[in-house]
């Protein structure tokens, strides 16, 4: 094998300007392959950070009411009375009336790390500036900061003064500067009749538009004021370990719980969908730049066989098999991916970084001011994997053909 | 069984090149056995076989019917592997066309078959491939490349391959052919002076009358078959 190996390494020497066009081409498609996966896992990652952070891994809300619908029926022989299920039906009953006992049974699954109780109504709010609909969302400080962000997500104000003012508010950023209130502002907030002063005890900016334009953050116990809700709530946010068994933990405590669970998989469902589309899209595209590099390393492993029928055939004469002529062909080719592959990597190392500071200014489902990436090396994994398949694929049917070769016919035809 | 004395066997040998109407019986039943240390010609017509007769001797080819036997094996029915491996340990080839890699030096050239026989280190095989190319005159050019050579000097490095493995025959099909007459002196005589030296067994193909009236025994053929 050593011995085939010195001689590929030959053939490919002597065929430098070919080869270093497919070696080119899958440098370039391993590369981009890395950088594009990076960018679009990134922006995936960043998104399901942004919405874990701010709204939980798992809502648990409507409680589950099972209705049978029956009729009566008569015995026509005996004439005895009795009722039969003809259909059963699921009726849901809004918010969770009991928020401690349910609380304290979802603190039961191993892989809840915390639970919040979430009140949450429309409203409005009213400053010196303007009046603005808003939603009204009472919370438990110490246990929402435990299913959520909200601790880093605070740009101008303090949590301390929030947690110290009963009357304090914590108001988005968007909607902070629509009504045109500050740090220590007076507000109104009303819904239904009632209405009462808060003062603004911080701002927040979540990086979700519609958390920053529409919501305000008040003491649970005043949100109950406002919305006339004493006992209930709308729902509770709980945060896991283990993020990625949210749907498999949901269904399960659906059943104990006899609460509908939602788990962020689901809620965000359509943004995930758009994001695992444009992974596919891209990396499918990228792959054209592989499979058409593996193209050209066919065509030019083809064009070297058909050159080097005479090498070929001295080769067979001196003794070399069928097996070592195709592993000679087979090894240049496996050279160019070797080569490929290594400073295609290096290529997408340095795509990546040069990506990741490239300004980019998002504001929407998320915020970012720069792209952002997610590094894996599965991302490599794959564009090498991706690349060896098509290599090798576009190496071994020239191989094989050189292998078939009969080295008596070349030398009868070479024959004056 | 084949004798002792005798490194090359065959009896019988017919093959048919071609399709359909096309198809032409070449050899028509050649029979021929070649001893230790002897330097045979093939001479006769274009096109009557002689070098059919050589790719099959050489198991490049592979023969409609007959048998043939190298160095006491049977090799008309071995499988391709097993004709390879006796190409290697047995066979050198010398043709009309030098047949040199171009990406090696006429050193590594004649160290290929080498390498493939596997039984030398790396510098017995340098200083087998240096000592080869001293004794066919060449012996200062080891670093150069094949194509830097004259077609004198590349058929010469051609010769000194053949003899890497210290092959027991050594089949030379119309070596002189694409030399001047000059060459073609020197390159024949040099590869009878090698092998009666080594003892090797030489079966020469050639249109030259005057070359092969200077072999151990010539061998005219006409028509597939040997005439007398």
């Amino acid at each position: 094998m050593e011995n085939n190996l010195y001689i590929a390494v030959r053939f490919l020497l002597a065929k430098k300007r070919a080869m270093l066009m497919s070696l080119s081409g899958i440098i370039f498609g391993i590369g981009l392959f890395v950088v594009t996966q990076a960018q679009t896992s990134g922006f995936e990652h960043f998104f399901i950070r942004t919405v874990l952070g701010t709204d939980g891994a798992l809502r648990v809300q409507d409680r589950i009411q099972e209705t049978i619908a029956s009729m009566k029926v008569v015995n026509p022989t005996t004439g005895a009375k009795s009722r039969v299920s003809i259909s059963k039906e699921r009726k849901y009953i809004e918010g969770v009336e009991f928020p401690n006992k349910i609380g304290n049974g979802l603190m039961q699954f191993e892989n809840v790390s915390g639970v919040s109780p979430v009140l949450r109504g429309n409203g409005q709010i009213d400053t010196n500036f303007r009046k603005q609909t808003i939603q009204i969302f009472g919370i438990n400080l110490d246990q929402h900061l435990a299913v959520s962000d909200l601790a880093s997500q605070i740009v101008f104000g303090s949590l301390s003064d929030f947690r110290a003012n009963p009357k304090g508010v914590m108001v988005g950023s968007m909607l902070a500067d629509r009504v045109n209130i500050t740090v220590g502002d007076p507000v109104i907030l009303s819904q239904g009749g009632r209405s009462e002063r808060f003062r603004v005890s911080a701002i927040f900016e979540s990086g979700v538009e519609h958390v920053d334009k529409e919501r305000v953050i008040v003491h649970l116990p005043e949100a109950r004021v406002i919305l006339a809700e004493p006992f209930s709530v709308t729902y509770l946010q709980a945060n896991l370990l283990d993020t990625d068994r949210a749907v498999e933990d949901a269904d399960q405590m659906q059943d104990v719980l006899g609460h509908s669970v939602e788990p962020w998989q689901e809620r965000e469902k359509i943004w995930l969908d758009v994001f695992h589309a444009l992974r596919a899209s891209s990396a499918l595209t990228v792959s054209t730049i592989i499979l058409i590099s593996g193209l050209g390393m066919f065509n030019t492993l083809a064009m070297i066989v058909m050159e080097k029928t005479k090498e070929i055939a001295i080769l067979r004469s001196m003794g070399y098999t069928r097996q070592d002529i195709g592993q000679i062909f087979l090894m240049q080719g496996g050279l160019v991916l070797l080569a490929g592959s290594i400073f295609g990597c290096a290529f997408g190392v340095f795509g990546t970084w040069l990506v990741e500071n490239i300004p980019l200014r998002i504001r929407g489902i998320f915020s970012t001011d720069h792209f952002v990436v997610y590094k894996s090396p599965w991302h490599y994994v794959a564009a090498v994997a991706a690349a060896s398949v098509v290599v090798m694929i576009a190496s071994w049917i020239p191989s094989r053909r050189a292998a078939r070769l009969e080295p008596g016919d070349i030398i009868r035809g070479t024959a004056a | 069984m084949p004798e002792n004395d005798h490194i090359l066997r065959a009896t019988n040998i017919h093959r048919y090149l071609g399709q359909g109407e096309y198809r032409v019986h070449v050899l028509r039943g050649v029979s021929l056995e070649l001893k230790r240390g002897t330097i045979y010609s093939v001479a006769g017509p274009s096109g009557c076989g002689k070098s059919t007769l050589l790719y099959l001797l050489g198991l490049l080819d592979r023969q409609n019917d007959g048998e043939i036997w190298i160095a006491d094996e049977r090799m008309s029915v071995a499988s391709d592997a097993e004709r390879t491996a006796a190409r290697n340990r047995f066979i050198g080839f010398v043709f009309q066309f030098h047949f040199l890699l171009p990406e090696f030096t006429t050193a590594e050239n004649v160290m290929l078959p080498m390498r493939k026989l596997g039984k030398l280190s790396n510098k017995e095989m340098r200083d087998r491939a240096h000592e080869l190319l001293g004794e066919v005159g060449l012996g200062n050019k080891t670093h150069r490349l094949a194509t830097q050579l004259s077609g004198g000097e590349q058929q010469r490095v051609a010769i000194a391959r053949s003899l890497a493995n210290a092959p027991a025959i050594i089949l030379a099909d119309e070596p002189t052919g694409n030399l001047d007459v000059t060459n073609s002196n020197l390159v024949f005589d040099l590869l009878c002076k090698i092998a009666r030296e080594r003892g090797q067994t030489v079966l020469m193909v050639t249109h030259n009358p005057d070359l092969a009236k200077r072999t151990d025994i010539l061998l005219r053929m006409q028509d597939g078959l040997f005439i007398k």
